[in-house]
């Protein structure tokens, strides 16, 4: 199958923050302007517009991708929301790809928005619905439990100590401090501080956990021949991968994210990586929770079962490390607004294959990149690989 | 490019601005009320709960035993015609201590929800439901546990009909 090279030309985001006077719509058009902008075009060049956006339950509106598409300049363009959950900031460039690999379109801007603050009180009652209505909602389940449990049976399954999973916490917090769109960024942070933080579901603890935000992101894809001429520091998309495992979730093996691991080797192949741990310079994978990262690093086999956890204790996950993990800061510094959150690790690849992220710019001119999500009822992995 | 930008939109609010109405909003309850018919395998599940069993479903094919019984099984996509009792007893697979109610209210004793790998359906396959009659230092992954099911006239046929999984004290041998 021929597919045409697509390359990553621009990006823009917003301040990730608790609560944003904006409205999604508003954010939309903040980030896609920035992106626009950020590559001296405007609304004209762009063909189709993909947007990204997380359950209509947060902002109470019932199709909500029509609802922000004006914001997102969607109007007499071809226009499609893709929702995968969490995957969905992952998933969304993977659907504005394949437009432009497939010779449909030329310049497709991808968009991706969360307003998460508008649930009242608190935006985790709306992921209750995730729990099936017949056989588990009626044990009052809370969020938290899932990951909870799924957090549990990882540690108990590989013997990890709960000090070394903290340890992911506090260098994406850490990282995070030299972003300047973070919310929870914090230079000073001690391992101790999140291991004394409050126990909201133990094993989890509040600094274990990312915060509820708002914020959109935006980037622009187009087709080998307009990317050249649009600028000379052209990021590729390499290679991408989405899978998807059961729904039972309480019928699976919940100590290893076997989907990860499919949608990471559909995009190695594709990107013809043999050995990914030497040829990923950078990888940003999904962090909502810190076992997270490293369950999701153990999928995309950059370690070994069990022990991902030793690339943050001997410093090979450090900003100046081999294989840099987060450099942005991740969900856990820079902030989980959905969908937002995970097209916000694919700017931040595009930056740093750039080398423009300034006082986050990991060193040694990194070569390529992957960014990964994980969503819906934990279940699906979506996977891209940028490199320059 | 970001180290081109100082300056990114994105206006942060905070509690207090809604409670001193600084700003102006719209608060709102949506009312939404269903009614869900339980299928047909879930409906045989809910059917034997009231019994007091717990059913699971086989599939001759790929020989798992799967909780809660469906109707199609997802590794031949083949259909699962046989619905299987299985034991009320099980493995905790995981567990948690969660010390906060879904609407993020603090409480002092912790719920304790956890995976149950259920006797007689294939490994690693349970059911999501909760721990009881245990002091929460004492759960453990891999403990054995049984159900205790609610009065046989006051079951209606629901997952609440077993009220918990309570630890199974072994007998040293």
């Amino acid at each position: 199958m021929a597919m045409r090279k697509v390359a990553v030309v621009g990006a823009g985001m917003t301040k990730f923050v608790r609560r944003a006077q904006e409205t999604g719509k508003e954010l939309s058009w903040q980030a896609s302007h920035m992106a626009l902008k950020s590559s001296e075009m405007t609304m004209d060049d762009i063909e189709a517009v993909c947007l990204g956006t997380a359950p209509d339950s947060f902002d109470g509106v019932h199709m909500n991708g029509e609802y922000l598409s004006d914001g997102a300049g969607a109007w007499r363009k071809p226009f499609m929301r893709s929702y995968v959950g969490g995957g969905t900031g992952v998933f969304t460039p993977i659907q504005g790809w394949y437009h432009v690999a497939s010779g449909l379109f030329d310049v497709v801007l991808v968009v991706a928005e969360e307003k998460m603050s508008s649930f009242y009180p608190h935006a985790q009652a709306a992921f209750l619905t995730i729990f099936d209505h017949t056989t588990e909602r009626p044990l009052k389940p809370n969020l938290l439990w899932i990951f909870a449990m799924e957090m549990n049976r990882y540690m108990t399954t590989y013997g990890i100590p709960k000090e070394d999973i903290a340890r992911v916490s506090v260098l994406h917090k850490r990282n995070a401090a030299n972003h300047p769109c973070a919310l929870l960024g914090d230079a000073d942070i001690t391992l101790e501080d999140v291991l004394n933080s409050e126990v909201l579901a133990w094993p989890v603890q509040r600094f274990d956990v990312s915060p509820v935000s708002d914020g959109a992101v935006a980037i622009i894809l187009a087709a080998e021949h307009i990317a050249k001429r649009i600028t000379d520091k052209p990021v590729w998309i390499e290679g991408v991968g989405w899978n998807l495992d059961t729904a039972h979730w309480t019928n699976r093996d919940l100590a290893y994210p076997r989907y990860v691991e499919y949608a990471a080797r559909m995009a190695y192949d594709m990107a013809g990586i043999r050995e990914p741990r030497q040829q990923i310079n950078i990888v940003e994978p999904y962090d909502p929770f810190d076992y997270k990262a490293l369950h999701h690093l153990e999928g995309l086999q950059l370690a070994n079962r069990g022990e991902a956890h030793r690339l943050y204790v001997d410093g090979i996950a450090a900003r100046d490390g081999d294989m840099p993990v987060c450099p942005s800061g991740g969900l856990l510094g820079v902030g989980n607004p959905i969908a937002a959150a995970g097209l916000m690790k694919i700017a931040e690849l595009f930056w740093q294959l750039r080398g423009e992220a300034g006082a986050r710019q990991v060193p040694g001119q990194p070569r390529r990149g992957l960014a990964q999500a994980w969503g819906d009822l934990m279940q699906v992995g979506t996977v891209v690989i940028m490199g320059r | 490019m970001t180290e081109k930008i100082s300056k990114y939109p994105g206006t942060p609010l905070s509690e207090k601005d809604f409670k001193d109405e600084n700003i102006l909003f719209n608060y709102d309850q949506l009312k939404a009320d269903y009614s869900w018919d339980t299928g047909i395998a879930i409906g045989q599940y809910l059917a034997a709960l009231k019994e007091g069993v717990i059913l699971g479903a086989r599939c001759d094919t790929c020989r798992k035993i799967v909780v809660p019984p469906r109707t199609v099984c997802e590794w031949c996509y083949r259909p699962m015609r046989s619905f299987v009792p299985l034991k009320d007893t099980g493995v905790v697979n995981t567990f948690s201590l969660c010390y906060v109610t879904w609407d993020v209210k603090r409480i002092k004793d912790p719920e304790i929800p956890a995976v149950i790998e259920i006797e007689g359906a294939s490994p690693l396959h349970g059911i999501m439901h909760m721990l009881g009659e245990v002091d929460p230092e004492d759960v453990e992954i891999g403990m054995r546990v049984q159900a205790v099911w609610k009065p046989a006239d006051e079951r209606e046929g629901a997952i609440t009909d077993i009220l918990y999984f309570k630890p199974i004290k072994e007998t040293s041998t």
